[in-house]
């Protein structure tokens, strides 16, 4: 029985049980929000008066399949002074190729701002 | 000019707790005011042709810092923006305040309103204006509240030990932090598995540096983040290492993990940062709750946090806190109302800071209640300690309302924090974390702190913790671990937790999940105040719950007590005579002694009382006579009655619980020679000297002048509900048409 959303990896939660995990047959991926979801939990948050929400579980949506190390990477790279312009901008093109074209509006977002506030890397 | 002492009396003031807190003069050029600095904006809002926001509250695109272009670009509803602003402020703050103007309208007109105009409209409302706004404006309907669980030594049994009570007194978000940074993630697991002992679905996190926190939310490690830090101006936001492009992408990293999070902010960081820019707090975190919203946050804890004492110093302080939290609600977003970290010595002055938001309402009343003793408090000591659970406990009753919090009585958090130190002890055993001695788990279950565990090894948290790391361990292992080790339901509601990831629900506004899982947010338990009548009312179990703390006694529990004090010294000769010899003196006692009441109020058993006052008539060559008067309770009656009986004429009227009375059978009732009022402190030395002075009164000789004695106690609220109940039993003994019989009392 399921109603519920299925996990990044296509499983149905509902069939995670404590049995199937002690036999080892769960990974914590198989416990993470699905692309789609985060989709439909951007439209409850529009739905609900806040557009921003919406935004940021979109973003979150194309993030959802990176694996953990490239997006604490990618956090690490907006921290102030981290990247030089050019290093935004790789990144950006990567995000973009990628599908992950908010997170890429983003990156070019910063580094426009950053260089008019002394934010990059010198 | 001679130097002078102060008078007494500011000798006695200055002595006072709240003069330990520091007041400060208002100084707009350190950012030490509250409301209103000449260097706060005009608001102000130009959007170009194109869309695009080119001034910003008097500030031109050309000169935008970081703030004010992620706001520009992201944080305003520019369709609505052109009639938000025209909005007159006094008539904005009137809607906030008028229930006949929904929470929706507040919300979508907010939403397109600077950061200087809000900050404008919600500083025009009076504390009372605040809490009724505030009522209307929360996000979830259901308030809640939330804990930090900590200790000095980041001892894991101890951790699971107060998360569970923390979660059977009803708490539905536990912060934990570290001492020793290394220790992250074996306090996270051990707060998980205690908070998981004590109720499902009580959310987790662990505050440590940003990156890590992330990095323990990605591994399931933690259920929520909440240590995302904004900050009202550029200098101090970058030197927090972050900027709003940088939050606004951890915001979303913590979506995309399914995790739920809030930011952080409050007034008066950017002043104790030395970067106020010669702006108010409130105007700052105007910009830091337009930024929340910009970058995508559900939710913001603030209210001063860290710098509440900051706040505090200057004048309206206080309110401009619990504006801060009202800004938050009206850009639609959660409210976590800071009363987090201690912000006066005074007991007093931190009672006046939080009962507005307790009484209004909030999603969370305290940011960080600290369900442990202040100093295990690894955040500093907050507003709200351990110590003060009861008192707690006992506000939401008086006012009837409900600040989260639930009574957890002795037998149940007992077993609770056992079951939580044996969970965490057997998980970290199967895992290879660490072992734990059987002392060591006796005094986490039951210490009040961690001074109490002088057991615990300071370096078992953190080779846990780096196993933890090594290995890779996931809290997917913990469910497994605490299967295989026997505690099946923990791994259900852990499990629970790691599922709800998947669904999403609780990344939506002001999530909570109630003890069944549901989700209570802005989304499916909706905030629907709309004056008297209307909005949240605890249901009938839960206003119970309110209602019922341990303390409280019923007439049947202290008629339970009095007769555990029951004696065979009382025996009914026969009816009351009347006395001819001029020594004899009556006590009349009254209608329940002897037979429902067998303790006075002192504590003295009313055996006792009247073995003194026989002593005292007997000191002065007089004789004591007993008689119980069964046809009325008042103790001017009760005296009189005795005295008419009496040889002498004079008569001691004494009630069960324990007030005494000289009385002279040609008074009027009411008029008596001496009373000794105050029950409670008439100890037996005063009992004697009254049945002497009832002799020297017979006797016609001068009576030792007594005092009642000197209390500085609350006397009456620690003894008047013991009165009421008393006179009650009184009362039910009292049969206006029994005589007065003559008692034997065993000597």
């Amino acid at each position: 029985m399921s109603a519920g959303p299925v996990a990044a990896s296509g499983r149905d939660p509902a069939g995670i049980t404590v049995e199937s995990i002690r036999s080892g047959d769960v990974d914590i991926t198989d416990l993470r929000i699905h692309p789609a979801t985060l989709e439909h939990q951007a439209v409850v948050a529009e739905e609900h008066g806040n557009p921003q929400l919406a935004e940021n579980f979109r973003r979150a949506a194309e993030l959802a399949a990176l694996p953990d190390e490239q997006v604490l990477a990618l956090y690490e790279a907006l921290r102030p002074r981290r990247s030089s312009a050019a290093e935004l901008e790789d990144l950006a093109a990567q995000l973009a190729a990628s599908g992950a074209v908010r997170n890429a509006a983003l990156f070019r977002e910063a580094a426009q701002v950053y260089a008019r506030r002394g934010l990059l890397r010198t | 000019m001679t130097e002078r002492a102060p008078i007494g009396r500011f000798r006695f003031m200055d002595r006072s707790r709240v003069n330990l807190d520091g007041f400060a003069v208002e100084d707009p050029a350190l950012g030490l005011v509250a409301f209103a600095s000449a260097q706060d904006p005009e608001p102000s809002l130009v959007i170009e042709r194109d869309g695009h926001v080119s001034e910003l509250d008097s500030k031109a695109e050309a000169d935008f810092d970081v703030l004010d272009e992620f706001i520009a670009r992201h944080g305003l509803d520019l369709g609505v923006a052109a009639e938000a602003m025209a909005v007159g402020e006094v008539s904005f703050a009137r809607m906030m305040v008028d229930p006949g103007v929904p929470r929706a309208e507040i919300v979508r007109l907010a939403a397109g309103m600077t950061p200087a105009k809000l900050a404008r409209c919600i500083a025009l409302l009076r504390p009372v204006e605040l809490g009724l706004a505030m009522a209307k404006l929360r996000a979830r309907r259901t308030p809640s509240n939330q804990a930090h669980v900590t200790n000095r030594s980041d001892d894991p049994l101890l951790l699971a030990a107060d998360a569970a009570t923390a979660a059977a007194l009803g708490f539905r978000e536990v912060e934990t932090t570290v001492p020793v940074l290394g220790d992250a993630p074996s306090n996270a697991v051990a707060v998980s598995i205690g908070a998981a002992v004590g109720s499902p679905g009580v959310l987790v996190q662990c505050s440590v540096e940003e990156a890590l926190e992330l990095e323990m939310g990605m591994r399931g490690l933690v259920s929520y983040a909440e240590t995302v830090s904004l900050y009202g101006t550029e200098q101090v936001f970058v030197d927090g290492d972050d900027t709003p492009w940088s939050k606004a992408f951890l915001t979303s990293a913590y979506a995309s993990r399914g995790v739920k999070m809030r930011v952080t902010s409050g007034g008066g960081a950017e002043a104790l940062m030395g970067a106020a820019e010669g702006a108010s707090m409130f105007y700052l975190e105007a910009r830091c709750v337009a930024l929340a919203r910009a970058i995508g946050a559900q939710g913001v804890q603030n209210g001063g946090i860290d710098s509440a004492a900051v706040a505090g110093s200057v004048p309206g302080g206080v309110r401009s806190l619990m504006a801060e939290n009202l800004m938050v609600m009206a850009r639609n977003l959660e409210a976590c109302t800071g009363n987090d970290a201690l912000m006066s010595e005074s007991d007093v002055r931190r009672t006046s800071r939080t009962l507005p938001i307790l009484l209004a309402g909030s999603d969370y009343i305290c940011s960080g209640f600290g369900s442990i003793q202040r100093y295990d408090n690894m955040f500093g000591p907050s507003q709200w300690n351990a110590e003060d659970v009861d008192d707690y406990l006992v506000m939401q009753r008086d006012w009837g309302v409900d600040g989260g919090l639930r009574t957890a009585d002795e037998p149940l958090v007992a077993a609770l924090r056992r079951r939580a130190v044996d969970a965490v002890r057997a998980v970290y055993r199967h895992l290879g974390l660490a072992d734990f001695t059987d002392e060591w788990a006796e005094q986490a279950v039951d210490a009040a702190g961690s001074k109490d565990v002088p057991a615990a090894e300071l370096m078992t948290p953190l080779i846990a913790s780096r196993v933890i790391r090594e290995t890779g361990l996931t809290m997917v292992d913990v469910v497994a671990a605490l299967d295989e080790t026997g505690y099946e339901e923990e791994a259900e509601r852990m499990l629970g937790m790691l599922k709800a990831r998947v669904a999403g629900d609780y990344l939506q506004t002001a999530a909570i999940f109630d003890e069944a899982m549901t989700v209570l947010s802005l989304v499916t338990d909706p905030n629907d105040y709309a004056g008297p009548g209307t909005g949240y009312v605890p249901g009938a179990e839960r206003q119970a719950e309110i209602d019922a703390i341990r303390q409280q006694r019923s007439v049947d529990d202290l008629r339970s007590e009095q007769q555990l004090a029951r004696s065979g010294a009382f025996s009914v000769v026969g009816p009351a005579q009347v006395g001819t010899d001029p020594r004899d003196v009556v006590i009349g006692v009254s209608p329940a002694v002897g037979r429902e009441i067998w303790v006075s109020m002192s504590g003295l058993t009313v055996v006792d009382v009247l073995r003194e006052l026989m002593a005292g008539l007997e000191e002065e060559g007089c004789r004591g006579r007993v008689v119980r008067v069964n046809h009325t309770i008042d103790l001017g009656l009760i005296g009189l009655t005795a005295a008419r009986l009496a040889g002498s004429g004079i008569g001691i009227g004494l009630q069960g619980k324990g007030t005494a009375l000289i009385h002279r059978r040609d008074l009027t009732p009411l008029a008596n020679l001496e009373l000794y009022s105050v029950a409670p402190v008439v100890d037996a030395r005063l009992y004697r000297l009254l049945g002497v002075n009832a002799g020297r009164h017979a006797k016609g000789s001068t009576p030792e002048p007594a005092r009642n004695p000197y209390t500085d106690e609350a006397i009456e609220a620690r003894y008047h509900t013991r009165v009421v109940a008393l006179v009650g039993i009184e009362r039910a003994c009292c049969d206006p048409h029994e005589p007065p019989e003559e008692l034997a009392v065993d000597r």
